[in-house]
C-alpha cells in the first residue's frame, strides 16, 4: 500500500513540475518579442503536454504528440517564420493596441472556467490502476480506432488530404 | 491525482491562447496561440479519458491532433499568400475589407 501512496506522491510532484514549466512557457509564447523564441517556448508547452499524457498512461497519444506536434507542426511554424521574413529583432512591438483589453478578457474567462470546474469536478480523482495502463497502449487505441471509429477515421484522412492539396493550391506561384 | 489539476491547467493554457489571439499582431504568432488552445482541449480529452476509463477521449485527442496539422498547413499557406501580395504578415495592415 505504501508503494501505491509513494507512486501517487511522485505523480503529483511530476505533475506540478510539468505544470509550472508549461505555464511559464505558455506566457512566453504570447509575451516574447522574438518570434523564434516564441516558437521554441511552444516546443516546451507541447513537450510538457506529452509528459502529462505519460502521467495518465496515455502513451500512444504522448508519442503521437511528440512526432506530429514537435516534429512536424513546429517545423512548419519555423518555415512560416522564415518565408514571411518575420522581424527577428523587434522593429516595433509584436503586440497590437488591445493588450489590456485582452488581459481582462482572458483573466475573466479563466476565472469563470475555474469556478465552474471547481464546482463541477472538485474532489474527483483519477485513479492509477492496471486498467488505466492497459487503456493507453497502442493495441487498445488502435483497435478502438479501427473498430469503433472507422468512419470518423476515414473522414479525417480525406480531410487531411483535401487540406494538404488545398494548401499546395493556395501557396503555389502561378 | 485530482481531475481538476488537469482541467485547471488546461483552462490556463486556453486563456493564454485567447490572450495571444487577441493581442498579437503577427499572423504566425496568432496561429501559435491557436495551437495552445487546441492543446488545452487535448489535455482535457485525455484527462477525462483517464477519469472515465474509456478510450474514446484518447481517440478524439488523436483526431484533434490531425485536424491541428491540417489547420496549420492551410493557415500558413494563407499567411504566405498574404505576405506575397501585401509584403507584410502584420494583421493590422491587412484591412482591405474596411469600408
Amino acid at each position: 500500500m505504501s508503494g501505491v501512496v509513494g507512486a501517487a506522491v511522485a505523480q503529483n510532484i511530476a505533475f506540478y513540475v510539468l505544470a509550472v514549466a508549461m505555464a511559464v512557457a505558455a506566457i512566453g509564447v504570447v509575451r516574447s518579442q522574438n518570434i523564434v523564441h516564441a516558437a521554441l517556448y511552444l516546443v516546451v508547452v507541447l513537450a510538457g503536454a506529452a509528459g502529462l499524457y505519460i502521467l495518465v498512461a496515455a502513451e500512444f497519444v504522448a508519442w503521437v504528440q511528440v512526432l506530429i506536434y514537435i516534429g512536424a507542426i513546429v517545423i512548419l511554424f519555423l518555415f512560416g517564420i522564415m518565408l514571411t521574413r518575420a522581424p527577428m529583432r523587434s522593429t516595433g512591438s509584436l503586440d497590437n493596441s488591445q493588450r489590456w483589453a485582452s488581459v481582462v478578457v482572458s483573466l475573466f474567462m479563466f476565472g469563470v472556467i475555474t469556478a465552474l470546474l471547481v464546482d463541477a469536478y472538485g474532489g474527483k480523482e483519477i485513479k492509477l490502476n492496471d486498467r488505466l495502463v492497459a487503456l493507453g497502449n497502442t493495441n487498445t487505441v488502435g483497435s478502438s480506432i479501427f473498430r469503433d471509429y472507422l468512419v470518423p477515421f476515414e473522414v479525417v484522412s480525406m480531410l487531411l488530404l483535401a487540406a494538404l492539396v488545398g494548401a499546395v493550391v493556395i501557396a503555389r506561384r502561378d | 491525482m485530482g481531475l481538476n489539476q488537469y482541467l485547471i491547467l488546461s483552462a490556463f493554457l486556453f486563456c493564454t491562447g485567447i490572450y495571444g489571439v487577441l493581442a498579437r499582431k503577427n499572423a504566425v504568432l496568432v496561429l501559435m496561440s491557436i495551437e495552445l488552445m487546441l492543446n488545452a482541449v487535448n489535455i482535457n480529452l485525455v484527462a477525462f479519458s483517464a477519469f472515465r476509463e474509456v478510450v474514446a477521449g484518447q481517440v478524439f485527442a488523436l483526431f484533434v491532433i490531425t485536424i491541428a496539422a491540417a489547420e496549420v498547413g492551410v493557415g500558413l499557406a494563407i499567411v504566405l499568400l498574404i505576405y506575397r501580395n501585401e509584403r507584410t504578415s502584420d494583421l493590422d495592415e491587412v484591412d482591405q475589407l474596411k469600408g
